[in-house]
């Protein structure tokens, strides 16, 4: 039992990393249409950037200030290479954005290095009992940070102006500009805020272990969720970000004793079986919207 | 029509494989330089340029996927992966490590790795019917991290990552081409195979997206249920280009490695996918000889960006300056893609177009 809740608190705590880029996702998603391939680059690059400022400025203050320049990077990015985009195919734009990714990595990989940098952050690997199981101090920090951010999204799109102004504009972009929103800020103020979640992620993913220059791959677990969830759901991407993380950590645990056949670590690949289970039964994820065309 | 030999006088002129002048000219001319070439050049710059031949024929297989039918695809390097495998354990010895089946006739196991891989993309078919767009993407995207599972751990298909296994054995008429012998040497004999080759499944790859195939390719990506309204079979079509695509993938995955002669299951990344849809990209998505140029580019990119120290001194030509060739080389692609997707969306084939019809009206070209 106590194995049990360990993994599911460890998979909670990991799943909801994967909640907050998925909200990054889904978030670009819904406002241009686009699945951003960079959210990777800018998870890595925000944890880089605290590893940096840490020790000037601790390490709270450097998260807020990684989290507020990696926005104003994807910002940045978006204004600069995907806003003369606008109206391409999504294909051709998502495929830019794989070069945004390659690009941001590579400089970001720079400044690394080959050795392991650590973030700073004050939990490290210590442990507190909850509900009479040892679980570590982070993954409940991360569930608490993600629970309070994703709060404070939904109150944001829901009762702001701005929020207001970024849903007009998912569902009818049209529609939304005749109204008198600027649909370009709309834009990117949704990668400004996707990058910052991104960057928010990036650091909970480096807690305990360090950066290193294979981190990015993290952010691509993000992607399964979001299809979990369904493209269009904001809290599809939370439910499928948490989802991914409990399979993950479960089949981690207990796949050794009961699928042996699978081979070791298949928990770190067993969210893309999923994602491919779920679609064949729901083509557009659990809480995504079927797409009806008109010729 | 003699002295007219623009003016088309039927529909199969107009489609014909080579229907200009120009075009049989320079084809002509190319081929001809291709095979004067293995004479002209060193050993090492001919394996580069096999291997890009190769790269051209994996290329051409996901342009006619996703340049041609519109079926956005990641999981390319998956397919490579199978053909590779395929063709490693069929031509290779059995040595206890790792298992081989010792058929080393190149034509078997090139056409075995073929068939596997298209198997592979059949399987893979109906999810992409069911989905569309961004949806396949992810999912192709998926097929690359669970194949790479599967590879890590089968072993003794694979040789483990970090020590890998052999490549397929090629051996054509009882001579082997990886060894020298009396009359060429291991470069000269892989190239020339390879350039045949690549001509074989270029012309191929052409008159099916000139035939009634291609033609429902072209509708499905454009609109696909408009396609279907005119009576297209979207799930035939779209089975059939992934089962096309992943046979050249295995065919192009199968001798990939030929050259180098090792390889292990970290080569088949996501990286590798992303690598194939900037050939493509870069190349111009869906033209055959686009892809062939998009892929020439990108195999000799290393060994151009490998020139840069001599010129621009801030660049360290190892791994311990501010700035490696290595850093320049990975973010060259991404520069590659963004500046051809914003600046000429139909890639180098679309620089020639242009240069082309430049020089046809010279000097009155405005």
């Amino acid at each position: 039992m106590d194995e049990f809740l360990q993994s599911l608190v460890r998979g909670l705590g990991t799943g909801s990393i994967y909640s907050l880029l998925a909200l990054g996702f889904v978030i670009i998603y819904k406002s241009t249409q686009v699945i951003s391939f960079a959210q990777p680059a800018f998870m890595l690059a925000g944890a880089v950037l605290v590893s940096y400022l840490a020790p000037q400025v601790s390490f709270f203050g450097a998260v807020i200030v990684a989290a507020l320049v990696i926005a104003v990077l994807a910002l940045g990015v978006e204004r600069t290479v995907l806003r003369p985009m606008v109206g391409k195919p999504v294909f051709v734009v998502a495929i830019i954005t794989i070069g945004v990714d390659v690009v941001v990595r590579v400089v970001t990989n720079a400044f690394i290095g080959l050795e392991v940098r650590q973030v700073g952050d004050p939990w490290g690997l210590t442990t507190v009992s909850f509900l009479g199981a040892e679980v570590q101090q982070r993954y409940l920090v991360m569930i608490g940070t993600t629970a309070v951010v994703t709060a404070a999204l939904f109150l944001f799109f829901r009762y702001s102006r701005i929020g207001l102004a970024m849903r007009a504009v998912a569902y009818d972009q049209e529609v939304a500009l005749a109204q008198g929103i600027s649909v370009g800020s709309v834009f990117a103020l949704s990668w400004a805020l996707a990058g910052g979640l991104a960057a928010l992620a990036g650091v909970f993913v480096a807690t305990g272990a360090g950066v290193d220059q294979q981190l990015w791959i993290v952010a691509l677990k993000a992607l399964p969720a979001i299809i979990l969830g369904g493209l269009e759901s904001l809290g599809g991407a939370v439910v499928g970000g948490l989802a991914v993380g409990v399979v993950e950590s479960l089949f981690g645990t207990y796949q050794g004793d009961f699928a042996p056949w699978l081979g070791p670590n298949f928990g770190l690949v067993a969210p893309y079986a999923l994602m491919l289970l779920v679609l064949l039964v729901r083509p557009y994820g659990l809480f995504g919207k079927r797409e009806v065309e008109r010729l | 029509m003699k002295g007219r030999p623009e003016l088309y006088t039927s529909y199969a002129q107009d489609m014909a494989f080579l229907n200009t002048r120009p075009k049989r000219a320079w084809t002509g001319g190319l081929v001809i330089l291709a095979l004067v070439l293995p004479f002209a050049i060193t050993d090492d710059l001919l394996q580069l340029l096999a291997t890009g031949f190769v790269a051209a024929i994996g290329a051409i297989g996901l342009n006619i996927v996703t340049g041609y039918a519109g079926q956005v695809s990641l999981g390319h390097a998956f397919f490579l992966a199978i053909g590779a495998y395929t063709g490693a354990a069929l031509s290779g010895s059995e040595t206890g490590r790792v298992i081989g089946f010792g058929i080393t006739s190149l034509p078997i196991w090139l056409l075995a790795s073929g068939l596997v891989a298209a198997f592979f993309g059949v399987l893979v078919a109906p999810v992409a019917v069911r989905l569309r767009g961004l949806y396949l993407a992810i999912v192709t995207l998926g097929l690359v991290f669970l194949g790479e599972h599967v590879f890590r751990e089968w072993t003794s298909l694979t040789g483990g990552p970090g020590v890998g296994r052999p490549a397929a054995v090629p051996e054509l008429f009882g001579v082997r081409l990886d060894q020298d012998n009396a009359v060429f040497t291991a470069a000269q004999q892989l190239y020339l195979v390879m350039f045949v080759l690549l001509v074989i499944f270029g012309v191929l790859a052409r008159n099916l997206v000139r035939s009634r195939v291609g033609r429902a390719f072209a509708a499905v990506r454009d609109r696909d249920l408009a396609a279907s309204v005119i009576g297209v079979d979207l799930t035939k079509y779209k089975v059939l280009a992934f089962a096309v695509s992943s046979f050249y993938a295995g065919v192009a995955g199968a001798l990939l490695f030929v050259m180098n002669g090792f390889f292990d299951p970290g080569s088949f990344s996501l990286l590798l996918s992303v690598q194939y849809i900037a050939m493509v990209l870069i190349g111009g998505a869906g033209t055959i000889s686009g892809a062939i140029m998009g892929a020439l580019f990108i195999t000799l990119l290393p060994r151009i960006t490998r020139e840069l120290p001599a010129v621009l001194p801030f660049i360290s030509g190892d791994a311990t300056g501010a700035v490696t060739v290595f850093q320049v080389e990975a973010v060259l692609y991404g520069v590659l893609i963004i500046v051809f997707l914003i600046v000429e969306p139909r890639g180098l084939f679309g620089i020639w177009v242009r240069v082309r019809n430049y020089w046809r009206t010279w000097p009155f070209s405005y």
